[in-house]
């Protein structure tokens, strides 16, 4: 490890020639000399470090602003209209003001899960002491922290060595948000190599927290065949005692578990978690259950199964409290950042907190110690389920009726619905007896909320959706795999070279949130077409769990079905949203332990090698968050593109190449120094799609990257022209872009390929040895 | 209500909103006045009923009768063909708003950019947004909105309209271009 602000005093120091005293030598950082790897070029990297870098990534993808509004709003200056070339009070124009509110909410993000990392650190420093070592995977696992090694240039083997990167996060995200403040920044590019800066500094966030809840919680260890486990509201019984967590800190959980075990009661009492909360638990506890991503939230509880809510931090209903109180069940919040109003009883007697709780003198409390939440959680849910009886507030079929009949029909409700869902017509129809429209509303209800603050009449709209969705919600069991953790070195080692050489047509990761425009069976279906064509498919956060809410015929999910291992046709859960990490991890590691590349410090290089050779995707089909933001950034800046829903249009700006552009598409050959066109690939580095089928097409077109060999391009237009002929009925018309050479063309399609490229009139091109950088030509041609 | 809300009703645009459609007409007017205009089609042009036909029927009988030139967004090429309109282009909505911005872009058809950009049938707050960019970015380009709910960010745009009402306006515009 390094060791930051180290001193030398020398009182006196006498030498032949001179007396020297009082001398004192300072040293911001000194390296560790047993890791015999050279440091790069950028430890540690400040925030204009990678600037180059950036601008030349953001000189291909170009952003593409689409603002909300035509107004800013940040200062007393404000309002001021950016409308169409005008500048606002403070000089600001309208993409520098867009590209300020992206870094903005990639800095929301970034300190979100920085923040995480640092209470999971403390706390578990605190439990196990600075010295535990680190241990992600055993011996499966060399490269322990490979975005930490990438960018800072350490290798950190203790919790303790964790917390420099912390350091080092916190000073780069304090520096960037004062970036924001008005009168600092006014350059767009600038802003936008900003935010590449904070993407990247969230995905150390990320790591770090992953990398310390692995170690010293006992998660699956880098583990393919890690357990299935329970998922959906069918799964919960009913007949116990029920305490849900909802939430992405999985602490207080863990606490809640262990108290369980050590008191016999963890097969009386149901422990279930919402959110990313969820996956930890049962990677903690497999025993444990996965009620449902976010947007489950408002139906569980209204439910009233939980017995008791515990709230920890981030994606958390702010309303979970009130929501709670409908239901007569109490909350424990267990963060700093999530008090929700209420006293803070961590120094009280555990007793005294659980009587008030169950008596209902208090709603809920806030407990800053797990395993006083451990204690008082399962003590309350004991004692308050048996006079509860799973209250709940869904309304029965004759309230609906009624209720409905009092509609005003002003349709507000579906003016205020994200998904258009006509609820007014289904509320005149349930008027008439008739729940089946209400109840085809459920799979694409994303559960906001939204219609019944909007309803005149406050109907509990989401609640008569829910109702005549009761069957569904009932039928919701199912088996989702335990997220494994990292991508072991071996399983890097044995598919680095059919990616890199593309025979392997690409890795595609399915992540996010679950703010999808028509429900979760989409993302389903992307993960299976793509396993089906031997892709590897890598899954996190809310989009885990939605890939395994539908069976097949046999009645097995996606996860019974696929191989939980990172090779070709795997579907491979790596568990929370500061898993990703490890999706980026895995791109690094390809290019650490498959091509050899020195990984230390050296951002700029192994971000270029990924760019141009490997073949890997991220898709956030239902991206509704700041930190899905952040997310993104860092893989853009990593050269893995990122393609959201038609939802993620609302992140305000895109980065979209130009495929006629063709100067846009040059590398430098590293073997020769020439520059050689390589067509765009990838075309795009962040990208909406309109509907699933834009998205499927697009995923197989961004995998393609300059490096494929001949074979690896022709199984990769395979699927690109198969998928593009299946769902847009066409040929891509843009075929001559991607075929560098015949041999390019895949065997059975090249009567009518070439065809097309001699309408086009298409060039035979190159293969060349791709790379952005001039300095890492090996032979310079004079 | 005002039938100038925007449809999904927090969507404040700001001081610059779009002119209603009072009258389709206006719309006859835009086209035929316009030198270049482009008529973009998304994907729930294919979903959306209008009285006994899709929106997309629509489309294609406007672009045949005003000779627009189509960009079919998304998976939407499948379905001009599949309808016998072989002559759309296939281009992604943020692909073609991004063009519509260059002001270098030569087109479709290489004699170079559009001043009337005429949408249709894509998710409402995604076109919100594309409209919103062309409205900053897009010069002097002018945007129409033939969608049945108020876009403010386009430069014209029918207010929220009954299916039937839309159904007419339509209607209208093909005949009108025909020149009936």
């Amino acid at each position: 490890m390094s060791k930051k602000n180290v001193v030398i005093k020398i009182k006196e120091l006498k030498t032949d020639t001179a007396l020297i005293k009082d001398l004192e030598l300072r040293f911001g950082r000194v390296m560790e000399e047993t890791w015999t790897e050279p440091v790069g070029p950028t430890p540690f990297p400040s925030i204009t470090a990678l600037r180059e870098w950036d601008h030349k990534l953001l000189q291909r993808y170009k952003p593409f602003y689409m603002p909300y509004c035509d107004v800013c709003c940040l200062c007393t200056f404000g309002k001021c209209d950016l409308t169409a070339g005008k500048r606002g009070a403070c000089g600001i124009n309208m993409e520098a003001q867009q590209s300020r509110i992206v870094l903005l909410a990639c800095l929301i993000g970034a300190s979100t899960h920085t923040a995480h990392a640092r209470h999971l650190v403390e706390h578990l420093i605190n439990k196990h002491g600075a010295g535990y070592p680190i241990d992600i995977g055993g011996l499966n696992i060399e490269v322990e922290a490979p975005i930490a090694r990438l960018v800072c240039g350490i290798r950190p083997k203790t919790l303790g060595d964790l917390e420099e990167v912390l350091d080092y996060c916190e000073n780069q995200i304090t520096n960037l948000l004062s970036s924001t403040h008005t009168g600092q920044e006014g350059s767009n590019i600038d802003f936008e190599s900003k935010v590449f800066h904070a993407g990247m500094i969230d995905h150390l966030g990320l790591e770090i927290a992953d990398i310390a809840q692995i170690t010293a919680l006992g998660f699956p260890k880098a583990d393919p065949e890690a357990p299935l486990v329970e998922l959906g509201y069918g799964t919960i019984d009913s007949q116990k005692p029920t305490i849900l967590c909802i939430g992405h800190n999985v602490v207080p959980a863990t606490g809640i578990v262990d108290y369980l075990k050590e008191n016999g009661l963890y097969g009386e009492v149901e422990v279930c978690g919402l959110c990313c909360t969820a996956h930890d638990v049962t990677r903690y506890s497999p025993k444990a259950k996965i009620v449902g991503p976010i947007s489950w939230q408002l139906r569980f509880i209204r439910s009233g199964l939980p017995d008791v809510i515990i709230l920890d931090e981030q994606c958390v209903r702010t309303d979970s409290l009130l929501e709670a109180q409908k239901i007569k069940a109490p909350v424990i919040v267990t963060s700093e950042k999530n008090c929700m109003g209420l006293p803070n009883r961590t120094r009280d007697p555990v007793d005294a907190i659980v009587t008030e709780l169950v008596e209902g003198k208090v709603p809920g409390v806030l407990i800053l110690d797990p395993e006083k939440v451990g204690e008082v959680a399962a003590r309350t849910a004991v004692k308050v389920a048996p006079t509860r009886k799973k209250f709940k507030v869904i309304p029965n079929v004759e309230d609906i009726i009624e209720g409905a009949k009092t509609c005003k029909k002003c349709n507000d409700c579906r003016r205020a619905c994200p998904q258009d869902l006509q609820i007014m017509d289904a509320v005149a129809e349930a008027a008439d007896g008739n729940l089946d429209a209400l109840a085809n509303l459920y799979d694409s209800c994303v559960g906001c909320g939204r219609c019944e603050s909007a309803c005149q009449v406050d109907l509990p709209l989401h609640g008569y959706i829910v109702k005549a969705g009761e069957k569904k919600l009932k039928e919701e069991k199912f088996k989702v795999r335990s997220g494994r953790g990292a991508i072991q070195d071996v399983e890097i080692r044995n598919v680095g070279s059919p990616i890199v050489l593309g025979d392997i047509p690409g890795v595609v990761a399915v992540v996010g949130c679950s703010n999808y425009p028509h429900g979760g069976k989409e993302v389903v279906e992307i993960c299976q077409e793509f396993a089906n064509r031997r892709y590897i498919v890598l899954t996190s956060g809310c989009a885990a769990m939605t890939a395994a809410m539908y069976k097949d015929e046999e009645g097995k999910t996606l996860y019974e079905q696929y191989s939980g291992a990172f090779e070709a046709g795997g579907i491979v859960n790596v568990g929370s949203c500061v898993s990703n990490a490890h999706i980026a991890g895995a791109a690094i590691k390809i290019a650490s332990i498959f091509a050899k590349r020195n990984l230390r410090a050296n951002y700029e290089e192994i971000a270029d090698y990924i760019l141009n050779r490997v073949g890997a995707v991220g898709v956030a089909w239902g991206a509704y968050s700041q930190k899905a933001a952040a997310i993104g950034s860092g893989f853009w800046r990593l050269g893995v593109p990122v393609i959201v829903g038609p939802h993620g249009s609302k992140y305000r700006r895109m980065l979209l190449g130009r495929e006629d552009h063709e100067e846009d598409w040059y590398v430098y050959d590293a073997r020769t120094g020439d520059r050689v066109s390589v067509g765009p690939a990838p075309e795009h580095l962040f990208y909406a799609a309109e509907s699933k089928e834009e998205a499927m097409v697009m995923i197989a077109k961004l995998c393609m990257r300059p490096n494929d060999t001949t074979k690896g391009r022709a199984i990769k237009l395979t699927h690109y022209i198969d998928l593009h002929k299946r769902l847009y009925k066409t040929v891509p018309e843009d075929l001559n872009l991607f075929v560098r050479t015949e041999a390019d063309i895949p065997i059975t399609m090249k009567d009518e390929i070439l065809k097309i490229l001699e309408d086009k009139r298409w060039k035979e091109g190159r293969i060349p040895d791709p790379t952005l950088l001039p300095r890492m030509i090996r032979k310079r041609k004079d | 209500m005002s039938m100038t809300e925007p449809w999904q009703k927090a969507e404040i645009p700001g001081p610059t909103k779009a002119l209603v459609i009072t009258k389709p007409e206006v719309v006859v007017a835009m086209v035929k006045k316009a030198k270049r205009p482009i008529l973009i089609v998304g994907h729930e042009a294919a979903e959306v009923d209008v009285g006994d036909k899709k929106a997309i029927d629509y489309a294609i009988r406007m672009a045949e009768a005003g000779k627009i030139p189509v960009v079919a967004t998304a998976h939407m090429i499948g379905e001009f063909n599949k309808r016998g309109f072989q002559s759309s282009s296939s281009m992604s909505a943020v692909d073609v708003a991004n063009r519509l911005e260059d002001s270098e872009w030569k087109g479709l058809d290489g004699l170079g950019q559009y001043d009337l950009a005429l949408f249709m049938g894509i998710t409402y707050y995604m076109e919100w947004v594309i409209l919103s960019s062309l409205k900053h970015f897009g010069g002097n380009l002018k945007t129409l909105s033939l969608d049945r709910y108020y876009q403010p960010h386009a430069s014209w745009s029918f207010p929220n309209l009954s299916v039937g009402d839309w159904a007419q306006s339509l209607e209208l515009i093909v005949n009108k271009l025909r020149g009936e």
